[in-house]
């Protein structure tokens, strides 16, 4: 640890090059769970994984990946999840505008209560309230269907409440002017609310994409088949398969299979992803 | 019924009722009414696998009664309060820790921040699916660091009681370090330089300027993260699906997981709805309570 500051002492430099060292240590701990999980995909069947023998085998081969689309409809696990998550974001970015509008925009009667009462969703996730959810799910005879997964999360507090923030910081001599002008509530929303707020909307939608694609428990208990059944589901179905055992190579492809087209995209947007979770701290 | 409303524009209507209305529709199915099903459920003894108790009969507070009794309820809270011990502390820490370490400026150093975030945007299962593998007997990782050690003692960690839960918490913390290291890494880089310029001059150490400026200036950020921190801890269980069912003999289960097992395994509404009741007034009393600590705090720091 470097002892003074000021110059940089042989002491600092030492500190320096030590702080770099632990750093390149825990990188590596960080990133072998992953690269190991790469590399054991590609290893030949017939090679299985031994003692003291967990990483190369040569010839490289993808045959666990095409073994593991066989076995199970990835496939169809693929587009049950973005189904789902474009049902999520279209009908969030509607009913998260006109609230946040709404809340920001007028004052009306009950109107810290009605905040109050949709902020209570960002206290008790949805989550928790699986066993309930459930029955008010099969009363409305959505089970085992994708609009049953996306549902729940058709309003959003943490949505609503990110989106007034912003809506609250637009001057107020701009949105009188545009009352004065004889703008409507939705010319309003369009040409003044709307135009600042659209990086945030981005953000948010970015969170809730990466959320809803690693959601798990939820449409673990509301799905019953293949039809609905969603990538991080199908992923621990496939698991429990008989014929799967303790087939690494196997498991990490249909591993990588689920993972992969989120993790290119977050590679390619890396900036613009972390931007947006520091933005929407609660996932 | 708006008569009385003070507009802060000059048209008073339905409007902002309409407007929050598909929001509102949501939230209150979804969350607002499954709350008040579950209370009142939890007072039926309700159990879909047993023919005559399938329709709910009511028992007033005996499956509360029931729950407290119960030695699995106990092993369950016991094991919550230990995983988010285990989890919130270290992960927060290693957060903190790996976003002073990326908050340099140097080469490759973009790098090493992506390589503490990217199990952030994993599913928590399939990061689960891949430490599987560092978890079993013969060559999985940490054995395999034990031998080199001397250690021979107990090998596949997700089957053994003591270690189950501990299988469990190591993901949990690999998973979420680097999502915390984020907040403090915007934190870091808000925090005003000439502060430390002055402590600099006044002769202050690293460790110093680390522990009595940075630490203290970043407390909302730690608060922020502790608090999300926390919710998390109570509504992640899906690692546990997959590394060990809550076994072995209910050594790793947690509060959620138990939650699922009794309705969905047991089929037991009852309890499963007594659970719920619990779970929602642990999660209130945890947030309201860091509510009101960051309120003191901030007075505190006001003064």
């Amino acid at each position: 640890m470097p002892s003074k500051v000021a110059p940089r002492s042989f002491g600092a430099r030492l500190g320096s090059v030590l702080l770099t060292i632990f750093t390149f240590v825990l990188v590596i701990l960080w990133a072998v769970p992953m690269a190991w999980a790469v590399v054991a995909s590609l290893r030949p069947p017939t090679d299985p994984l031994g003692r003291g023998d967990v990483w190369f085998a040569f010839p490289l081969t993808l045959e666990n990946y095409a073994r593991a689309l066989t076995l199970a409809p990835f496939g169809q696990y693929y587009v049950n999840t973005v189904v789902v998550i474009l049902m999520i974001l279209t009908v969030q970015m509607v009913t998260v505008t006109l609230a946040a509008f709404a809340f920001a925009h007028y004052d009306f009667r009950g109107k810290r209560v009605l905040f109050y009462l949709v902020l209570l969703q960002l206290m008790i996730p949805t989550t928790a309230l699986l066993a309930p959810n459930f029955s008010t799910i099969r009363f409305l005879g959505l089970f085992d269907t994708r609009l049953a997964i996306a549902i729940p999360y058709f309003g959003s507090a943490f949505g609503t409440f990110l989106l007034r923030q912003l809506f609250l910081e637009i001057p107020r001599d701009l949105v009188d002017a545009g009352v004065m002008d004889g703008c409507r509530w939705w010319q309003l929303l369009r040409h003044i609310y709307l135009p600042p707020a659209v990086p945030t909307l981005i953000a948010f939608g970015l969170s809730s994409t990466a959320w809803h694609w690693n959601e798990f428990l939820w449409p673990l208990v509301i799905t019953n088949s293949d039809k609905a059944r969603p990538l991080t589901a199908g992923l621990v179905r496939f698991t429990q398969l008989g014929e799967i055992g303790a087939q690494w190579a196997l498991l990490s492809a249909a591993t990588l299979i689920v993972i992969l087209p989120l993790f290119v995209v977050f590679l390619f947007f890396q900036k613009r992803f972390i931007q947006s979770f520091v933005y929407s701290g609660i996932k | 019924m708006n008569a009385s409303a003070r507009p802060r524009r000059r048209r008073v209507s339905l409007l902002p009722y309409l407007l929050i209305l598909p929001t509102f529709v949501f939230v209150a199915l979804f969350t607002i009414w499954p709350m008040l099903l579950a209370s009142y459920q939890s007072l039926f003894l309700q159990r879909l696998n047993i023919a005559r108790f399938r329709t709910p009969t009511f028992i007033g507070a005996q499956n509360y009664i029931d729950l407290f009794g119960d030695d699995r309820f106990h092993q369950v809270m016991v094991n919550t309060l230990l995983y988010v011990l285990g989890t919130v502390p270290l992960s927060v820490v290693l957060g903190f820790l790996f976003a002073l370490l990326v908050n340099r400026a140097m080469r490759g150093i973009g790098l090493a921040r992506l390589f503490f975030f990217y199990p952030t945007i994993l599913p928590l299962v399939s990061a689960a699916t891949i430490w599987m593998f560092f978890f079993t007997p013969d060559y999985g990782i940490f054995n395999t660091a034990l031998r080199a050690i001397g250690y021979t003692g107990p090998q596949n960690w997700t089957s053994n009681p003591n270690l189950a839960l501990i299988s469990v918490m190591i993901v949990t913390v690999w998973k979420n370090a680097g999502y915390y290291m984020i907040f403090y890494l915007a934190g870091l880089q808000g925090l005003p330089q000439d502060v430390f310029e002055a402590a600099a001059l006044d002769g202050a150490s690293g460790w110093q300027m680390l522990w009595r400026i940075t630490f203290p200036l970043l407390r909302r950020t730690t608060l922020f993260v502790t608090t999300i921190a926390f919710i998390s801890a109570f509504q992640t269980v899906d690692h546990i699906f997959v590394l060990t069912q809550g076994g072995p003999a209910g050594a790793s289960s947690v509060l959620l997981y138990y939650l699922w097992e009794m309705r969905f395994e047991f089929l037991n509404v009852g309890a499963a709805s007594a659970l719920t009741v619990v779970l929602i007034l642990v999660l209130l009393v945890f947030t309201l309570s860091n509510f009101l600590i960051s309120e003191q705090r901030e007075d505190a720091y006001a003064k």
